[in-house]
């Protein structure tokens, strides 16, 4: 039965559909799996018992012959941003933790009822905020692959969805949420050799989701392939009245939609991602992704996005900036983590609790985000930000009169070793050069595995489509994945 | 302008007033949360995961709070705005539980209206004045500290967390304590009108802050400003600005400054005092809700808001003046409140109907009856009178049987007190209390010339011109008909004998 982890979530639901074997035995394996693997640190909490019970009840169902549903029989991991009822939620922060939800995340609500099982909570960077999981208030994840240099340099996952990048690519979980705030699905799936979706802005509820930045934080699947993607987005998306951001747009059937031929598709390169300095093994796999999508009988063009370089810096001004106010909440009033010296008052309570409860990266956002919404400073960063937000979106409006969807590098680099940028934050803030231009339009975009690097890491491609547009994004993914031939897995060693 | 001058060392001061008020709005559930609004209930029983900030809670606009807000703008004549936003203003404070409020600071949903106060020569405004009204906007109420609980500790109640405000922001326009009364006063009318606010002062469903500074007069700058907040009625805000005027004179001709700075009114002083000066104000770092869409105002929903207002106080008042002729005075008093123009519009309604006659021939009748007869008959019976009973239909028919000449003025106040005391019928206690007046003109024929027959004297003098003693015959007759004939009967009677 081992090869049962090997399985993606289609295998899996079909498996089981067809009485190949039993849900119970798909969520032993994992469990199993997840149990042998502390050393990659990729789980905050493990709950083996959901993912039994969730096996049984679909076991069950499948016995009685009633309709299964979509994950059914697919055990998954739960990034611990979304508020699961009765387990602990934490944002991989100490100022939650402890914190036990009475509620449970409409994202998550809606895969189990579509017959998904929890493994565990997922491990991350606190709040989501970092690019290489070394943020997490529960230690850094490692990631499953190696250099095959024989240093055994522990590597970054990537972040903050480095959990479950880990834990799908060590095949802990055959698939894990994400979330998506200025890259946090896509470059951990590029660091470690899977596929993630960030869906369009208002897609999947927020809530119940830890904010992070909310008019940035998508949710999404990650998994091994495109299809695999298709279904579980189908499965976590759809309108929440209880999100007022929410698209009330029907959720189309993207598995059944699945294409990869591309004949009359036009796709977008934009010169402005051609930048000084990248990797010339970046560009490599960007130039082969342009020769797969031309295989697959799409017309490729060239376009600008002229704003693409301010991008980044308005991106780290927007997404502190509500960060700094989604974060006044953890105060030490009414749940979580209270510091209160002896004879302290409401101030100092804020202060110690505050000091205490988040990590150096979280205050780091914390004060740049008070810092540029502070009177005097407001309209010269905030407003500034936002405006280039609009020129940004405009950029996109106008590429789609020339093309369908866009294709271009997920990240500047391949994975790094943990710790290698402790000291360098705007180094690592660059990680999401490529990934943040869509978060702020609000565009669906994925991260696609398209290759190993010299050194035997994983690289992806993104691709990025017009908004309500996933299926398009995913067809041009699967087009990739069908030519990329991607079959490289970390060995294990944990 | 106003007359309302401040005697100082160095010669005469004027003050300038602005007034926000915040009132509570009428709705069954808070403003982003389904949480119950309901006055009174149990310390944090009515609270939602949205108003306690739970985790990865959203909020949700209340449509009906936004209704309100729409409808209370159109009543002050107000600009509605059909494109506005949330905006955060941030702040840590332990009745705060997302360390921001939800307000609207850079696009209101209400912009630039007016409100009438009516001239009130004894109060000091000499005539009708138009206060401008710079905005309303809607955000969210905090919780309540109580430190009363235990003796180290406060604790927090976040029943009222959450709950919709409108915040209406005057313009400078009042010039004295009694225009800012008068303002309140008329502002309070209207939202109750609406039915927005309840207009609940001490409860807090309205409370003030005021703004005011003083100049010397014929100045045309404006003086520094302080603000007092949190002002819970209407003699209070009076208050305020008397005291808040008289110490920045004091302190100009003391040779100080008015620092502008938050200030907090202290009943029981009659006096403000400091609660933070303007170096330590908070920088509220507001920004656009990011998990709130605009609000885009569709015409068909400004159509229905404005279908669905009452007639308001200034059209009402001027109604009962010209179509029901009532006087200035009757109009003004039973338009202010809700409670008072609608019994009295119910009675007229009723009664009306009773005797089959147009509304304006007996409004002031029945204006007159309740304003002060009805109320008068309450007060006297005290603890005897059992409201339960004070029934529109009961008080018709009275006025009803007094406007057909059965009763008198004075039967109609008895049997209303018996009414008040036993819930009986009226018509049923006129016929067996014999609360009745004679209308029978045999009767009362017989009467007077019996009378007549025996003051001989008199009727000689009455016919030399001695005018006055009608009034005798008048006496004598009511006195043998045992005060129950009816008097215009009796004068009509009295006045074809007497020649």
């Amino acid at each position: 039965m081992s090869n049962l982890t090997d399985l993606g979530v289609a295998a899996i639901r079909d498996g089981v559909a067809n009485g190949d074997f039993s849900a119970r035995e798909v969520a032993e394996a994992f469990n199993a799996n997840v149990a042998a693997a502390a050393d990659l640190n990729a789980f905050i909490v493990t709950t083996p018992e959901r993912a039994l019970e969730a096996a049984d009840g679909v076991d069950a169902d499948r016995a009685a012959g009633k309709e299964l549903g979509s994950m059914a029989g697919v055990p998954i991991g739960m990034k611990d941003l979304f508020a699961t009822k009765g387990v602990q939620t934490t944002a991989a922060s100490h100022i939650l933790e402890g914190f036990t939800p009475q509620y449970e995340s409409t994202v998550s609500s809606n895969l189990w009822a579509a017959g998904a099982g929890m493994l565990g909570k997922l491990n991350l960077d606190q709040f989501a905020m970092g690019s290489s999981n070394e943020t997490s208030y529960f230690g850094n994840v490692t990631s499953p692959w190696r250099r095959p240099d024989g240093s055994n340099t522990p590597m970054s996952p990537g972040g903050s969805s480095g959990g479950s990048s880990t834990a799908v690519s060590a095949r802990l979980a055959p698939a894990a949420t994400g979330t998506d705030t200025g890259g946090s699905i896509r470059q951990p799936a590029a660091f470690t050799g899977i596929t993630g979706v960030k869906p369009t802005y208002g897609r999947c509820s927020r809530w119940g989701v830890v904010a992070f930045a909310s008019s940035l934080d998508q949710a999404g699947p990650m998994a091994h392939d495109v299809r695999d993607c298709a279904i579980m987005l189908g499965a976590m998306a759809g309108f929440d009245p209880k999100d007022s951001t929410s698209l009330d747009l029907p959720v189309p059937d993207w598995e059944a939609a699945l294409n990869s031929d591309l004949k009359g598709k036009k796709v977008g390169i934009p010169k402005e991602y051609r930048m000084e300095g990248t990797d010339p093994e970046i560009l490599q796999s960007w130039d082969n992704g342009i020769a797969w999508l031309k295989d697959a009988g799409a017309e490729i063009v060239e376009i600008s996005l002229p704003h693409t370089k301010y991008a980044l810096p308005a991106y780290y001004i927007i997404a502190p900036a509500e960060a700094s106010s989604n974060l006044a909440r953890y105060d030490g009033v009414r749940y979580g983590l209270r510091d209160l010296p002896d004879g302290a008052g409401l101030q100092d309570m804020y202060a110690e609790t505050r000091a205490a409860g988040f990590g150096d990266e979280v205050k780091r956002r914390v004060l740049i985000g008070t810092y540029v919404l502070s009177a005097g400073f407001y309209d010269a960063y905030y407003n500034q930000a936002q405006k280039i937000r609009t020129l940004v979106a405009q950029d996109f409006e106008k590429a789609w009169e020339h093309c369908d969807v866009i294709l271009a590098p997920t990240t500047p680099s391949a994975s790094f070793g943990l710790g290698e940028k402790d000291d360098d934050p705007l180094g690592m803030y660059l990680n999401d050069v490529f990934a943040v231009p869509a978060s702020l339009a609000g565009l669906p975009a994925m991260s696609v595995p398209c290759g190993v690097t010299s050194e035997g890491l994983p690289l992806g491609l993104q691709i990025v489509g017009k908004a309500f547009d996933e299926q398009g994004v995913m067809n041009a993914g699967l087009a990739i994945e069908e030519r990329a031939g991607f079959t490289a897995k970390p060995e294990k060693w944990w | 302008m106003s007359n309302y001058r401040i005697q100082g060392a160095t010669g005469e001061w004027e003050v300038v007033i602005g007034l926000e008020v915040h009132a509570q709005v009428t709705s069954q559930s808070k403003l982003f949360s389904g949480a119950d609004t309901t006055f009174g209930a149990e310390p944090n029983t009515q609270v939602s995961l949205v108003d306690a900030a739970m985790p990865g809670m959203l909020p949700v606009p209340n449509a009906e709070c936004i209704r309100q807000a729409v409808r209370t703008g159109m009543a002050i004549e107000a600009q509605i705005n059909k494109y506005s936003r949330f905006d955060r203003k941030n702040y840590f404070y332990a009745d705060l539980p997302q360390g921001y409020q939800i307000s609207q600071l850079y696009h209101p949903i209400v912009g630039e209206g007016q409100l009438l106060i009516e001239k009130d020569e004894k109060a000091g405004i000499p005539e009708d004045k138009i206060i401008g009204i710079e905005r309303i906007h809607v955000e969210q109420d905090a919780g309540k500290l109580m430190h009363d609980q235990h003796p180290t500790m406060s604790y927090v109640d976040l029943n009222r967390c959450g709950v919709a405000l409108m915040e209406i922001v005057s313009k400078p326009d009042m010039t004295s304590p009694a225009e800012a009364g008068a303002y309140v006063r008329k502002l309070r009318s209207i939202l109750r009108y609406v039915g927005s606010c309840d207009g609940n002062m001490e409860q807090g469903s309205m409370r003030a802050d005021v703004n005011v500074s003083v100049r010397k007069v014929g100045d045309t700058e404006l003086g520094t400003r302080t603000e007092t907040k949190n002002v819970n009625s209407v003699r209070f805000v009076m208050a305020v600005i008397e005291s808040e005027v008289r110490r920045q004179v004091d302190l100009i001709e003391d040779r100080g400054t008015v620092v502008q700075e938050t200030r907090l009114y202290d009943p029981d002083k009659n006096e403000t005092r400091s609660m933070r000066s303007k170096e330590d104000a908070h920088d509220y770092r507001y920004f656009p809700d990011p998990d709130l869409l605009p609000v885009n105002l569709e015409d068909s929903f400004l159509e229905e808001c404005r279908a669905s207002l009452p007639e308001l106080p200034d059209a009402k008042r001027t109604r009962y003046i010209e179509e029901l002729g009532l006087s200035e005075y009757n109009a003004a008093v039973l338009t202010v409140e809700v409670e008072t123009f609608a019994r009295f519009e119910t009675l007229l309604d009723i009664t009306a109907k009773h005797l089959g006659k147009p509304e304006s021939e007996i409004a002031t009748t029945v204006a007159n009856w309740s304003m002060s007869t009805a109320p008068g008959v309450v007060k006297s019976l005290g603890d005897e009178a059992n409201l339960e009973y004070a029934t529109a239909e009961a008080q018709a028919a009275i006025l009803g049987m007094q406007g057909a000449g059965d009763i008198s003025g004075s039967q109609a106040k008895e049997i209303y007190e018996i009414v008040l005391k036993t819930g009986r019928d009226p018509a049923e206690i006129a016929d067996t209390e014999g609360l009745k007046q004679v209308s029978d003109t045999g009767a009362i024929e017989a009467a007077i010339d019996d009378i007549l027959a025996s003051n001989e004297d008199k009727v000689e003098q009455y016919k030399g011109g001695k005018d006055k003693l009608f009034g005798f015959f008048v006496g004598q007759t009511m006195k043998a008909m045992k005060g129950q004939a009816n008097p215009q009967v009796v004068n009509q009677i009295l006045k074809g004998k007497l020649g």
